[in-house]
């Protein structure tokens, strides 16, 4: 095998993937860029002294390549070995962080190494993912039942809840990607349709008054048990079932949502919240997300053509190289432009799918359903963010944002999949 | 099992694609459906600049600039990059203290936000600048030094014509005729900067640039496309002579009064006095606030412009007036005499006159030379009374219309802002003043320019230039050219010859050689100038002031109005000193310098005493004297004892 390996080593590679790999981050490399140049500014000077984001940017793609090229070259028995070491050290790496991490941007999940800042939140992703695959894939596993739900649940709870500690709540919301890979593996549907209406409730909750809620929770629960008193004289539980319904949406509407928003959530994630829900019209307090529509919006159908947006490149939009990148592709290259862009994720995503359904073994497609679901977290919330469908979460746009350990982060995480895709032949367990 | 959950698949896929779309759905609305993001963004990111041109120079008939730009330096300050300096350094040059250090620092945030640069100090002192250039490298980048265009002025002469800019105020802003200026904008407020404001300002340029979010310019929006250049300000050229202007403020040193010499072949303004005045630097630059309130509150009113604010009775000046009105209307003729014996008696009331001699009025040549009060009452008796008229009220019509003719009684136009009309009275002006019951005995003063006549002193040049002319004058004015450019539709008006009624040539020969007695025999000897033959006539104004609800009589205004030469005229002047005494004594030989030194170039030494005893003499009354500041304001010509003065003149 490692023979045949140096006879031709590109063999088994995706190469869908990695040209929507390259073509990602070559986008992200030049809305960097035009987020940051200024004319005059001597590109070479600032490329040769790490200057400028771009020119750093360029140097974590060389050391994304290193890695992805190692990774490559590793012998893919070697995740599944090592899953569980990985994801235990991934823990203990946040708890370190949490003690001698470094506050950037008001979080406390930096580690500063030798200058370079990095963020262990984003490499315990690709730990858990490994770790849950791992478990899953286990023969002991019988995923139908409540206990290795419950163990799989909190295999991404941990890491989710260490980083929210870390004031990095926007990376920890990511964790409950893993919800939709564990729905792939057999959790019941009721579950999204749960979370789905607990979503629904919490935002009913804030928009909507708590006594007016309550007036129309008891009008549908008396509907409701007036139209099925026929079902409920021959299954007395139901009534319970539904008492029960209507008594859990009233606590949670008039106690724990308020009791949640003023005490767990800090200030300024309810006031983004309240951005977001268009009850907060303060100025300051909408800035990020007016700057960073009023910059996607001036797009128009054809952009204004690359370097000549004047929003981004002069500042309006925040977090411009990072967190708000959407709004370089957006403004500068228009509709079209955006959507290409989106329509890349989206050939990715899909691909990513296509590659985990194939695989023969559980490990593998679990991994790779996991790359599918954090890529699709990120991308979904940040660009939801940019154009004020969510409220303001920083977490990067995979492969695009600046940023090593994020850029680092998905490369290994799709490095390792396309690993496991070439020796999908392999009986792994 | 993969194959078990293959819906599971669906579902996952039917996610991120129901997600997918509603972000395209929302892209397709911002993008392509709402049409306000461009606009905002346009607002967000393009910065209208306006680019000030320079302001027009100034010159003097011998194209020497008396009114100039001169560049000056305000410190300015970026809050937030201020910060590990030298502060108490800083304070040390600034000569202020750490209070005042936080004070400027906190109300540049408050005006500008700590990003953006705000002024610090305006207008630095030369010496404050020489040394905080040399230290700059301490305080940057969080300070630094701007230049900025002041208006500067050579010779410290001729405020009050030239003027002074200030920043357009919020109730000008309102009004439309201000609409092209924005706030924190100069324009002219009084003097030739106000009146040739439009001229001097120039055009200003738009520039449009490209800003970030925090309004630091970041470089021209589409290359320059949309920007207007500054087109800079016109010069004026103006016909005043800077050397008699400066010798006429130096002469009227400690004296409370004007001088207005006019070229009578142009109109053009030669000088303009008003005294006492101010060096003109004092209202730019970095005192210009301070200055300004206390040449405000002064008590002898430096900002005051007395050669056309400022209405005198003009005394025996009117006489040659009342003259020629007789004449043309043919109630005498040069012979007529009249016999006076020290007092006009005829209308009850004696009204005095300074010659007793039987015989000084015996003609009009004589009556001018010696100024017999008596004569020229009566003459105006006689104007009034003509039969031809049919009655006093027709008359004094008539009279009025003369005088009006003259350019008394009402403004002339002259090419600076705040001119007073003075006053004549009409027949109206009598019925109000009469109640209708009056006859040529009312007000006969005016024959001899009292009462109810008041001229300013350009109105009485201006007559000046009628007689001179025998019957022809100019609009008064300053400017002569705009950027060499005589056809200016501005300056039309100043080009235009006026000629007054018909009074016959014969009426003014009469008149002139009076004049020239006047001067060569009679009261203004003293105005005499080596071979140049002058006619002139003093004055000596009787004047009333109320004070303390009494009316006071006051010491006489000292006037005199002449011109030279008697043939082919080309100075015209009025002199008027007021409070100081008889005309002879101040007005004259102030008027005789200041008309030597234009037709000569130079003064004979043989005057120099007299003018040192010009430059001594101080009437102004002492209450005022001690309570005025002005010592201190007036610059360096205030300072300087009289024997430096004259060196300025007389080489040994």
């Amino acid at each position: 095998m490692i023979n045949r390996r140096q006879i031709k080593l590109t063999e088994g590679i995706d190469w869908p993937i990695m040209g929507l790999y390259f073509a990602l981050v070559f986008v992200g490399l030049l809305s960097i860029f035009a987020a940051e140049y200024r004319e005059g500014d001597n590109i070479w000077n600032d490329i040769i002294h790490l200057n400028k984001n771009y020119a750093r940017q360029l140097m974590w793609l060389g050391i994304s390549g290193v890695l992805a090229t190692i990774i490559w070259l590793t012998d893919s028995k070697f995740f599944t070995a090592t899953a569980n070491l990985l994801y235990a050290g991934g823990i203990l790496l946040l708890l370190l962080v949490l003690g001698i991490g470094k506050d950037v941007k008001g979080s406390h999940s930096w580690l500063v190494i030798g200058g370079f800042q990095f963020q262990p939140a984003e490499l315990t992703k690709l730990c858990t993912n490994l770790a849950l695959a791992k478990y899953l894939s286990s023969l002991e596993t019988d995923f139908t039942k409540l206990r290795p739900r419950l163990i799989a649940a909190a295999l991404a709870l941990v890491p989710c809840g260490i980083i929210i500690l870390q004031d990095e709540t926007g990376l920890a919301l990511v964790y409950f990607s893993f919800f939709l890979v564990m729905y792939r593996e057999g959790l019941p549907g009721l579950l999204l349709i749960i979370a789905f209406s607990g979503i629904v409730l919490v935002l009913s909750a804030l928009l909507v008054d708590k006594n007016i809620l309550f007036i129309i929770f008891s009008v549908l629960t008396v509907l409701v048990i007036y139209f099925s008193r026929r079902e409920i004289k021959r299954h007395r539980s139901r009534l319970a079932v539904i008492l029960g319904i209507w008594a859990f949406c009233s606590v949670f509407v008039m106690f724990i949502v308020p009791m949640a928003f003023t005490k767990v959530l800090k200030d300024y994630q309810v006031r983004r919240i309240e951005v977001m829900l268009g009850k907060e019209n303060d100025p300051k307090a909408t800035y990020n997300t007016r700057q960073s529509m009023i910059a996607i919006g001036s797009g128009g159908i054809f952009g204004k053509g690359y370097l000549k947006g004047t929003q981004t490149r002069y500042d309006f939009v925040p977090e411009q190289s990072t967190d708000f990148i959407f709004c370089t592709v957006g403004e500068d290259f228009g509709f079209l432009g955006t959507l290409i862009f989106v329509g890349l994720y989206v050939g990715l995503l899909l691909r990513i799918i296509f590659v985990a359904e194939r695989q023969r073994s559980t490990f593998s497609r679990v991994y790779a359903y996991g790359v599918a679901s954090i890529i699709f977290f990120h991308m979904a919330i940040n660009i939801s963010m940019t154009i004020g469908l969510a409220p303001v979460i920083g977490i990067p746009l995979p492969l695009v944002s600046y940023g090593g350990s994020s850029l680092m982060t998905f490369t290994m995480l799709i490095f390792i999949m396309l690993r496991l895709d070439a020796d999908r032949q392999m009986v792994l367990r | 099992m993969s194959v078990y959950n293959q819906p599971r698949k669906r579902v996952i896929q039917f996610i991120i694609l129901g997600m997918v779309m509603l972000i395209v759905v929302r892209l397709f609305f911002l993008q392509v459906i709402e049409k306000k993001y461009s606009k905002l963004a346009d607002a967000n990111a393009v910065l209208r600049k306006v680019v000030y041109p320079s302001r027009g120079i100034i010159f003097d008939r011998k194209k020497r600039s008396i009114l100039s730009n001169d560049a000056m330096y305000d410190l300015v300050v970026t809050p937030i990059a201020a910060k590990n300096i030298d502060t108490s350094y800083l304070c040390q040059i600034l000569q202020i203290d750490k209070e005042e250090f936080k004070r400027r620092i906190a109300t540049a945030i408050i005006k500008n936000g700590s990003r953006r640069v705000s002024v610090f100090a305006s207008l630095l002192p030369p010496d404050m600048f020489g040394r905080l250039q040399e230290s700059m490298y301490m305080f940057q980048p969080g300070f630094d030094l701007v230049q900025r265009q002041i208006r500067s002025y050579p010779f410290s002469a001729a405020a009050n014509i030239l003027g002074y800019i200030g920043e357009v105020s919020p109730q000008m802003l309102v009004k439309p005729a201000y609409s092209a200026y924005n706030q924190g904008d100069y324009l002219g407020m009084t003097g030739l900067e106000r009146a040739y404001e439009s001229v001097l300002m120039g055009q200003r340029g738009i520039q449009y640039l490209v800003k970030d979010n925090l309004n630091r310019p970041q470089g021209s929006y589409e290359k320059g496309e949309f920007d207007t250049a500054a087109i800079a300000g016109k010069n004026l050229h103006l016909s005043l002579d800077i050397d008699l202007q400066v010798l006429g403020e130096h002469l009227m040193r400690n004296k409370i009064g004007s001088i207005v010499a006019i070229d009578p072949q142009t109109g053009g303004l030669l000088a303009m006095v008003s005294a006492p005045t101010y060096d003109p630097n004092l209202l730019t630059g970095s005192y210009r606030a301070r200055n300004f309130s206390r040449l405000f509150v002064d008590t002898t009113k430096p900002l005051f412009n007395r050669a056309i604010q400022a209405g005198y009775p003009p005394g025996s000046s009117m006489k040659p007036l009342t003259a020629l009105i007789a004449l043309d209307e043919g109630v005498i003729t040069p012979s007529f005499g009249f016999p006076c014996h020290g007092a006009y008696v005829n209308c009850g009331r004696p009204i005095a006159c300074t010659h007793t001699t039987p015989g000084h009025a015996a003609n009009l040549r004589l009556a001018i030379a010696n100024s017999c009060n008596a004569y020229f009452v009566h003459l105006y008796r006689l104007e009034v009374d003509a039969p031809k008229w049919g009655g006093v009220k027709k008359g004094h019509q008539k009279w009025h219309d003369y005088i009006s003719s003259f350019g008394l009684g009402h403004r002339l136009g002259v090419d600076i802002p705040g001119e007073s009309g003075g006053k004549a009275i009409d027949t109206a002006g009598m019925n109000k003043l009469y109640n209708g019951q009056w006859n040529s005995c009312s007000e006969l003063y005016v024959g001899m320019g009292q009462g109810q006549v008041v001229a300013t002193p350009l109105q009485m040049a201006n007559a000046m230039c009628i007689i001179a002319n025998r019957g022809s004058y100019f609009l008064p004015h300053f400017v002569h050219s705009i950027d060499g450019d005589e056809s200016d539709p501005i300056l039309k008006k100043y080009k235009e010859k006026h000629t007054v009624a018909h009074v016959a040539d014969t009426s003014y020969r009469s008149v002139i050689y009076g004049m020239q007695d006047v001067v060569e025999s009679g009261t203004g000897r003293v105005a005499q100038i080596e071979g140049v033959i002058v006619c002139g006539k003093t004055g000596t104004a009787e004047n009333n002031a109320v004070v303390d609800g009494k009316l006071v009589k006051l010491k006489n205004h000292s006037v005199f109005v002449a011109f030279a030469p008697r043939d082919n005229p080309k100075i015209a002047i009025a002199v008027i000193v007021e409070n100081a005494g008889f005309g002879a004594t101040y007005a004259a030989p102030i008027a005789s310098l200041i008309m030597e030194k234009y037709l000569h170039d130079t003064i004979s030494v043989k005057r120099k005493p007299m003018m040192k005893t010009l430059l001594e003499y101080n009437t102004l009354d002492p209450i005022v004297r001690e309570k005025s500041k002005l010592d201190s304001l007036n610059g360096a010509t205030a300072k300087m004892t009289s024997d430096q003065i004259l060196k300025l003149y007389f080489r040994d």
